[in-house]
C-alpha cells in the first residue's frame, strides 16, 4: 500500500513537473464542448437536450488524449522495467498508475464540467447528476483506458489503435453516464444510472488492474 | 547462490542460445561475454525474471525464482539499459522515489552522502534533464550504492562514464562482492576488476 | 485410459500433428458446409412461404440471423482459445483465435450488411439505432481491434499473448455493451420493430434458418482451419518438419 501511495505521488509530482500536459487535455474538453453550439445553433432548449452527450464524449476524448502517455514515458525510460521487479506486487503499483492518471485528467473534468454545463443552460439539479455522473464514471474510463494503453505499449501505431480498442468499450460508460443526466431532466430520477455506474465501477476496479498488469508483462517481456 | 540449468531463449523465430547452465556464489562475479545480439541482456533479463526462459531453470538460493516471486525480487538489483531515471526530477528525488518504490526506507542524508560519493555534490536539486550523459548514469549509480541487494544484474554498467566514475563504479562492485554479494554483468570493454567468472552466451 | 486420452489431445495440440489433421478435416466440413447450404437455400428460396407482411424482402433473414449467431459465437470462441492460451501456454491456441476472427469479424459485417438490405424495405431506411444493430456494430468494432492489435506487433507470440487479453476483455464486456445498449435503445424509443418477432414463423421458416446455421457453423470451420494451417506454416517454416512437407518442397 506505501508503495501505491509513492506510485501516486510520483505521478503527481511529474504531472506538476509537465503541467503541459494535463492543461492540454483540460483545454480540449473545453473546446470541443464550446464548438457544438457553434456547429448546431444556439437553441437553448435544443441545447440542453444535447448537453449530456456532448459533455460526455468529450470527456471520453479528453481521457482518451493522456492514454496513450500513461506508461510510454515509463517505458521508454526502464522505470517500468523497475516496477516489474520490485518488491510490491505490480498490480498494486499500476492501481497507483491508474489513480494518478484519474486524479490529473478525470478529475479536472468533473470540476470543470458544472462551468461548461452551464454554457448549456443546465439547471442546478441537472448539473449536480453531471457531476456524481462523472465522479463515477471518469475512474471508469481510466481503468478501461489503462488497459488499452498497456495492450499498445511500444506497438506501432499505438495511439491510433488505442482508440479503436479502447472507444468500443467505452459505450457502457457513455450510456450510463450520459443517460444518468438525460433522466434526470426528463424527470425519471438518474438513481438507476447511477448505480449502474457505481456498479461497473465496482468490477472495473478489481478487473482492470490485473488485466492491465498483465498486458504489461507481455510488454516487458 | 544463484543457479541456472538449461536456458534456453528464443527471440521471435530465432534461438538465441540453448542449455545454457551457471552458478554463482556469494563472494563472485559473472562477467558474461558474447557478440553484439548473441542474447547478453536477453539472458540478464531471463536471470532477473522479467522474462520467461523457452526451456530450463532458474533458482535462488536453491528454490526456483518463479516460487520466489517477491522473495527473490527483494534481494535483487537490475539495472537495464535505460536508467530509470527522470528527467523533470532532480537526482535526489529519484533516488528517493526509486527507493519508496522498492519499499526500502532511505533517509535524506544516505542519499545526499550517497550522491556526493559519485560527484553529484552540488547537483543534487537540479533536474536531471541539466545534467550531462555520464551524470544521468551516475545518478543510477548511486543507486547502486543505497539499495541494499545481495544480487546485483547490471547491463552494460560502464558505458557512458569517464575514467574517474569507471574507476568508483569497479571499487563499488568489489566492495559489494567481497561483501558476500553476487554481481552479473555484461561489458564490452575490458572490466578493471580481479578474478571474475567468465561465460560465453552464443548459439 | 483417461489418462491416455489426455495425452492424445496434447499431442494435437502440437502444430506438427494438428496441421496434417486439419487438412484431412477441412474437405469434409467444405462439403457439410455446401451440403446444408444448399438445402437451406432450397428451403428459404423455394419452400418457405411469402410472409404476409414481409413480402418477399424477409428472405433475406436466412442469412441476416445466422450470420449475427456466428459472429457472436465465434467470439466466444475465440476467447475461449485465448484463455486456454493462456492458461495452458499452448502455442495452437493463439494461431486458433487469430484465425477465427476474421471469420468473425466478417460475419458481423454481413450481419450488419444484411441487416440494412432488410431495414430498408421494412424500416425505411438502410440504419436504425436499433439494440441488436447498434451492439452488432459494436461487436464488429471489437474484432477489428483485435485484428489491428494482432497486426500491429511483429513478435507472433507478443501478438497473441495481447490478443488474448485483449479478447478476455472483450468477452467480459460484450453482455455489458449489450444489456446497456439495449437499456439505452427502449429509454429513447418506443418498442421498435423486431426481427425475431414475425407473428408465427412457420416450420419451414425455421428449419430454413437451423439448416443455413448449420451451413455457416461448417464454413467457419473449414475457412478457419484452412487459415489455421496457413498461419502454422508462417510461424513454423524453420522448423525441419515444415521444411520436409510435400507442399513447401515443390
Amino acid at each position: 500500500m506505501k508503495s501505491m501511495l509513492a506510485v501516486i505521488r510520483r505521478d503527481l509530482l511529474l504531472a506538476m513537473r509537465r503541467k503541459s500536459e494535463v492543461l492540454t487535455a483540460l483545454f480540449f474538453f473545453v473546446i470541443v464542448v464550446s464548438l457544438f453550439p457553434l456547429g448546431i445553433g444556439p437553441e437553448s432548449a435544443l441545447l440542453r437536450k444535447i448537453a449530456p452527450g456532448i459533455l460526455w464524449v468529450a470527456a471520453l476524448l479528453a481521457t482518451m488524449l493522456g492514454l496513450a502517455r500513461l506508461f510510454a514515458p515509463d517505458h521508454a525510460d526502464g522505470t517500468l522495467e523497475q516496477m516489474a521487479l520490485s518488491p510490491s506486487p505490480l498490480g498494486l503499483l499500476i492501481a497507483g498508475k491508474i489513480v494518478a492518471h484519474w486524479i490529473t485528467t478525470g478529475l479536472p473534468l468533473v470540476l470543470l464540467a458544472p462551468v461548461l454545463g452551464i454554457q448549456f443552460d443546465l439547471d442546478g439539479g441537472a448539473l449536480w447528476i453531471l457531476v456524481v455522473a462523472l465522479l463515477l464514471g471518469t475512474p471508469l474510463l481510466s481503468l478501461i483506458g489503462a488497459i488499452g494503453a498497456a495492450l499498445t505499449l511500444g506497438v506501432r501505431g499505438g495511439g491510433v489503435l488505442l482508440s479503436l480498442l479502447v472507444l468500443p468499450l467505452y459505450v457502457p460508460t457513455l450510456i450510463f453516464g450520459a443517460g444518468a443526466v438525460e433522466s434526470h431532466i426528463a424527470g425519471m430520477g438518474a438513481g438507476g444510472h447511477l448505480s449502474l455506474l457505481a456498479a461497473l465501477l465496482a468490477v472495473a476496479v478489481f478487473f482492470a488492474p490485473w488485466a492491465t498488469t498483465a498486458a504489461l508483462r507481455i510488454a516487458l517481456e | 547462490m544463484l543457479t541456472a540449468t538449461g536456458l534456453t531463449c528464443d527471440r521471435g523465430e530465432r534461438r538465441l542460445f540453448a542449455g545454457l547452465d551457471l552458478a554463482v556464489g556469494p563472494g563472485e562475479w559473472l562477467h558474461v561475454q558474447g557478440e553484439n545480439g548473441a542474447g547478453k541482456t536477453s539472458l540478464l533479463r531471463i536471470l532477473a525474471g522479467l522474462a520467461p526462459p523457452a526451456a530450463g531453470e532458474i533458482r535462488w538460493k536453491g528454490e526456483p525464482i518463479r516460487m520466489l516471486a517477491e522473495d527473490y525480487r527483494k534481494e535483487l538489483l537490475f539495472l537495464g539499459h535505460h536508467g530509470a531515471v527522470k528527467e523533470e526530477l532532480t537526482p535526489l528525488e529519484n533516488l528517493m522515489l526509486a527507493a519508496r518504490l522498492d519499499g526500502a526506507v532511505l533517509d535524506e542524508t544516505t542519499a545526499l552522502k550517497a550522491l556526493a560519493r559519485f560527484g553529484l555534490r552540488g547537483r543534487e536539486d537540479l533536474p536531471v534533464r541539466f545534467l550531462s550523459a555520464g551524470q544521468k548514469r551516475r545518478v543510477l549509480l548511486a543507486r547502486l550504492a543505497v539499495r541494499q541487494a545481495a544480487l546485483w544484474i547490471l547491463d552494460e554498467p560502464f558505458t557512458a562514464l569517464d575514467v574517474k566514475a569507471v574507476d568508483m563504479l569497479s571499487a563499488l562492485i568489489v566492495e559489494h562482492v567481497t561483501g558476500g554479494g553476487i554481481a552479473i554483468l555484461t561489458s564490452h570493454q575490458a572490466i578493471p576488476l580481479p578474478n571474475g567468472k567468465i561465460l560465453k552466451v552464443g548459439p | 485410459m483417461s489418462n491416455n486420452r489426455v495425452v492424445q489431445w496434447f499431442k494435437y495440440a502440437s502444430p506438427q500433428s494438428f496441421y496434417p489433421l486439419a487438412g484431412r478435416m477441412i474437405p469434409w466440413f467444405w462439403a457439410l458446409a455446401a451440403v446444408f447450404g444448399a438445402a437451406g437455400l432450397w428451403i428459404s428460396f423455394f419452400v418457405a412461404p411469402t410472409d404476409f407482411q414481409q413480402g418477399e424482402g424477409y428472405r433475406i433473414i436466412f442469412i441476416h440471423v445466422p450470420a449475427a449467431w456466428m459472429s457472436m459465437f465465434i467470439y466466444l470462441v475465440m476467447a475461449a482459445w485465448a484463455g486456454l492460451g493462456l492458461a495452458l501456454n499452448t502455442r495452437l491456441s493463439g494461431m486458433m483465435a487469430q484465425a477465427l476472427a476474421p471469420t468473425g469479424a466478417l460475419m458481423a459485417f454481413l450481419s450488419l450488411w444484411t441487416g440494412a438490405f432488410w431495414g430498408k424495405p421494412m424500416w425505411g431506411a438502410w440504419w436504425v439505432w436499433d439494440a441488436r444493430l447498434t451492439s452488432a456494430l459494436i461487436l464488429f468494432f471489437l474484432y477489428i481491434g483485435f485484428i489491428a492489435l494482432q497486426a500491429a506487433i511483429d513478435d507472433p507470440r507478443r501478438a497473441d499473448k495481447a490478443g488474448a487479453i485483449l479478447a478476455l476483455v472483450g468477452v467480459v464486456n460484450v453482455p455489458i455493451i449489450y444489456f446497456s445498449v439495449k437499456w439505452w435503445n427502449t429509454l429513447h424509443q418506443g418498442a421498435s420493430v423486431s426481427l425475431m418477432k414475425a407473428p408465427t414463423m412457420a416450420a419451414t421458416m425455421l428449419w430454413g434458418m437451423l439448416l443455413m446455421a448449420l451451413a455457416f457453423w461448417m464454413y467457419s470451420i473449414a475457412v478457419a482451419l484452412m487459415r489455421v494451417r496457413a498461419i502454422i506454416l508462417e510461424r513454423e517454416a524453420h522448423t525441419d518438419w515444415v521444411k520436409e512437407l510435400d507442399e513447401v518442397r515443390s
